[in-house]
Order: structure tokens, then sequence, then C-alpha cells
């Protein structure tokens, strides 16, 4: 069966971001770009289904500026078989960014979509869900486990209370927690390789979507700042302080 | 405007965060309904008619809806929101499941876990695991939002706003519910706790988690963990606090032997005192902690329990 799975290039989750000082956004300029750590565990998923020969072919989809295609190489490196850039850069709220992934879905008729739950930059954690909306499949989102049947997909998700699980009928969407797997590193032979890889690039005009703007960013500011506290040198201080100061126990 | 908050509950048992949606919902709009579906729920749907603010409890009482599966509630809702300006759920697992769904059926764009409500249209929300703050305008006709419930207080319960039925039944044949495993706990949730303990990777294993246990049990506080606590398998994932897990802000927060990754601060700065007791004198944890101790977390959490 084909698996498609999406990957977003976003700011390497280790930098410490800085707001521009006129607080209209995030400062992007000359930071380092990775691929989205949920995306990651999504494509190694995908990966591993090939391996056990259950996917027989592995789409990678981004949605995103010409310079995501280097996160689609990296896609590409850990094992996928194909890539597509649908380039647009303006209004990429998630709506608009399902809306596109629906039209790549109906093109490539997969019989599994794998995504992550979330993006560490907009931290919306909605694409997936809107997706399956748009497409009209289920969903089973914060996969921790993931298990592909005849015709359906068991998956054991992260839910507040535990973990619960479901049973989709295929064609279905799955999104990934972090616990899903541990996503596997590109060996130098494999990233030369990738970059023989088919990578195709599709405008939203040509894929026939309209994007329009649903909300507009006022401003970003920084958190605000907690003051500095202090060291206490014994348990006993740290006990009084709590009852006495902080009066909190 | 007409507000629709949708009731976080297990089906016998209103959660508190719905108490505080109501809360955020009545900075939205003049009347708030709340929406309880589930299956066999009356109980659930007679404590939300007690929360102050609550204009009128919906129930869409039927087994289809047992298990809140997004498929069919996503529906269900959907079916709903033509009445209201606004549509509300905490940003908890079930909210967070079915809410992008109900916003793409409406083809309206999400705000997810709002912090702050400036204006019926205007909202505050992080972004980059809570290292900037955006001020997001809407200019959908029905805005659906997720909620972080600790952001906001809870309303006080002294109400009995009428109770009425929703007939329409969403069956669902593309998902299933096969089963669920609840971890068990007699401590307080970790979101609604007044105080949390959390144990990070220098807890060294799993069984060093009964000291911070203990402690727990002394302040009637809940334990949580760090990412790294639970990926190494100390414990349970749903006990993990941080961008991915859960957003905590209690009166008081103790970290032990947590190093304080951006992640993890994502889920707990917002904590009104933050205690750090780590070896480590250069952990970023103590950048934002009120109160630091360096010292091993082995001799710390005895004294610390005898102390109390």
């Amino acid at each position: 069966m084909k698996v498609l799975v999406t990957v977003k290039r976003v700011i390497d989750y280790n930098v410490k971001i800085r707001v521009k000082p006129d607080g209209s956004d995030v400062d992007l300029t000359n930071v380092k770009m990775a691929v989205n750590p949920f995306c990651e565990i999504a494509v190694e998923e995908a990966v591993r289904l090939k391996e056990k020969g259950i996917a027989s072919e592995i789409v990678v989809v981004s949605v995103g500026a010409s310079e995501a295609q280097e996160q689609l190489r990296t896609a590409l490196a850990l094992g996928a078989d194909r890539a597509i850039l649908v380039e647009s850069t303006a209004n990429t709220e998630s709506l608009n960014v399902a809306k596109l992934l629906a039209k790549v879905v109906e093109q490539e008729q997969p019989s599994l979509v794998i995504m992550g739950k979330q993006a560490i930059d907009s931290d919306n954690n909605q694409t997936g869900q809107m997706l399956a909306a748009l497409c009209d499949m289920p969903q089973a989102t914060f996969a921790s486990e993931v298990s592909v049947a005849d015709n359906s997909v068991t998956v054991t998700r992260e839910i507040d209370g535990g973990l619960q699980t479901l049973s989709l009928q295929l064609p279905a969407i799955v999104t990934t927690d972090l616990r899903l797997n541990e996503p596997r590193y590109a060996s130098l032979p494999n990233i030369m390789k990738a970059k023989r890889k088919p990578l195709a690039t599709v405008t939203p005009d040509e894929l026939g979507v309209t994007l329009s703007a649903h909300t507009q960013l006022l401003g970003v500011n920084p958190p605000s700042q907690r003051s500095a506290g202090v060291k206490v040198k014994s348990v006993a201080e740290l006990v009084d302080k709590l009852k006495n100061e902080a009066k909190v126990i | 405007m007409t507000v629709l908050v949708y009731a976080e509950h297990n089906n016998h048992e209103l959660k508190a965060e719905t108490h505080k949606l109501v809360n955020a919902a009545a900075k939205m709009g003049d009347d708030v309904h709340v929406l309880v579906a589930g299956s066999n729920c009356a109980d659930v749907a007679t404590q939300a008619s007690q929360i102050e603010g609550v204009t009128q409890v919906l129930v869409a009482d039927n087994a289809v809806y047992e298990h809140q599966l997004a498929e069919n509630i996503a529906e269900l809702v959907h079916s709903m929101a033509g009445d209201y300006s606004h549509v509300v759920a905490a940003a908890t697992t079930t909210g967070k499941n079915f809410m992008p769904r109900v916003a793409a059926l409406l083809d309206v764009v999400q705000l997810s876990d709002v912090i702050a409500v400036e204006s019926a249209d205007t909202f505050v929300r992080p972004i980059y695991a809570g290292n900037a703050i955006a001020t997001v305008q809407s200019s959908d006709a029905i805005k659906v939002i997720t909620v972080r419930a600790s952001a906001f207080d809870a309303a006080a319960t002294s109400n009995s706003a009428p109770i009425s039925a929703v007939d329409s039944v969403f069956a669902n044949n593309l998902s299933e519910f096969v089963s669920e495993e609840v971890t068990k706990s007699d401590r307080p949730e970790l979101t609604a706790a007044n105080i949390i303990i959390s144990g990070g990777r220098g807890m060294q294993d799993g069984e060093h988690f009964a000291m911070l246990e203990t402690i727990a049990d002394k302040l009637g506080a809940a334990v949580g963990a760090s990412r790294a606590a639970v990926d190494a398998g100390f414990v349970p994932n749903d006990m993990q606090v941080g961008q991915t897990g859960k957003i905590v802000a209690p009166q008081l927060y103790i970290a032990v032997g947590i190093s304080g990754a951006i992640q993890h601060l994502a889920g707990m700065k917002d904590s009104k005192v933050i205690v750090a007791i780590n070896k480590d004198p250069e952990a970023p944890i103590f950048q934002v902690a009120d109160y630091g101790l360096v010292a091993d977390l082995f001799e710390a959490l005895p004294e610390l329990e005898a102390g109390l």
C-alpha cells in the first residue's frame, strides 16, 4: 500500500528563538532550520512499515518555501521513495495547508497518511485533524503504537488519563506522538542516493486551491520574564521560605 | 453573541477544566451554553448546570458518543455551531483531537491553546514552546478555539441553568473504540493540582519516584515528570509536563533532578512559585526557579519529607 508522509521545515528545536524588536514576529534570519521532530517520527514509522513489507511506496510531501526541499531530501535519505513540494509561502495557516494536502491526497490516493501531531513553531496541533475532515477519513491522533492489518489500522493513542486504542478503516490519517519510535539517522550513502530520487514541485494554483487568510497576526511579544530567584543553602531554609515567605505550603 | 463550550468529562464526572472554560467563554460573549456529549452522562449535565455563568446546558446522550470519538463528535458540534459566535473546548487531548475537525468542516481556522481573550475576535496564544506570545485576530464568522485551562480561573458553582436534550445522532462507521488503559491515581490530577512535584532523569529509576510520592501525599500534591523520565521508562507518559505533555500552572512546582530544557519549561513556567532541587548549579532550571537548592536529591528529598 502507498503511504503519504508530511514534513514541515521548522526552526531547530534546540535554538532559543528571538522575537523581532518591532514585535512583528519571531526572527528567523540565519537561524538553523530542520525537520519538525514529530515529522521525523512520521517518516520513521512509514519506513518501518516498508521494511515490514506493508508499505510499498512512501511519498513525502511538504508545503512551504523552496528551501523546504532540504527537509524533503532528508526524508528521502531516511527511506522515502519520492517527494512533492507544494511551493507556497503566503497564508500558511493550518487550514490552507490541510486544503493543499487534501488535493495531494486526492491525486495520490494513499491508504495511510502519517503526520506529526504538531509543529514546534506554531504549536497548533491541527493540520492532521483538518486533513482528515476534508478527506472524510478517520483519524488517530497522538499515536504511540500503529499496526496495520488488511483493511484497517489499529492505533494506541496517548490521552490525558493514559492510553486508548482505536481501530480505523483505511484510508486513514495517523498523527505521531513522541513515543511512537526513535527516528534513525540518515547514512552518508543514503544522503547521496537521496539526491537522485524524484522531487516534484507544484504550486497551489496547479492544485486548484485558492488560499485565503482567516487570521491576522497583530503582534508577537517575548513572554514575561520571571524575576530572579534565590538560592537556599539547606532543605530547612527551603521549607521555611515556602511556609513563611511564599506561603504556598 | 452566544458561546458554545464543550464539557470535558468522563461520562460520570465533569472535569475541573470545564469551570475554567466557562470563565474564558464569558470574556468572548454574553451567553454561555455548555454541550455535554457522552453516554449515560446525566450527572455530568447536572454538574455543568451548576457552573456560574452558564445559561443553558445541552445534553447529547447516546451510546455513539460514549468514547467521544473525533469523527462523530466533530459532526455533532458542527451541526450545532451555526447558532454560535464561538465554539470553545479545552486544549486537552479530547479537545485537541476533535476541534480542528470541527474547524475544517466549518471552513474556519482554529485558534489553539488560547491563554488570554483580548476581545471577541482577538486572542493571545503562545508559540515556539511558549518562547513567544502571539496576538491573533480572527476574521472568521465562527471562532473555533481551544483554551489552555490553566491560564484561567475556575468559575464558581452556585447556579442551576436549564438542561435540554440534543437529539441528533451521528453514527460513525469509520473508527471504532477498542480499549482503554487508564492510569489509576488517588492524587489530584496534574492539570488541576495546586502543588506539583516532578522528577526528571536525575531520579535514576522508576522506584525512586516513591520518594516524590510520599512528599506529594504530605502536601496533597500531584506527581509529574520530565520527558527524559518518561522516555527512560521511569513513569507513564501521561505524567509528562512540557510542550508535548501537560501544561500546568500550580501555586507551587517543585522540580527535582530536572535540568530545565526549553520543552519542559514550556509546560510549567507559569507556576506561581518554582522550586528547583538539582546538584548541577549551572542547570537552566535555576534561571526560572524562585527558590533553588543545589544538592543531591537523594539526600535532599528525605530531609524535605521529614521537614514537612
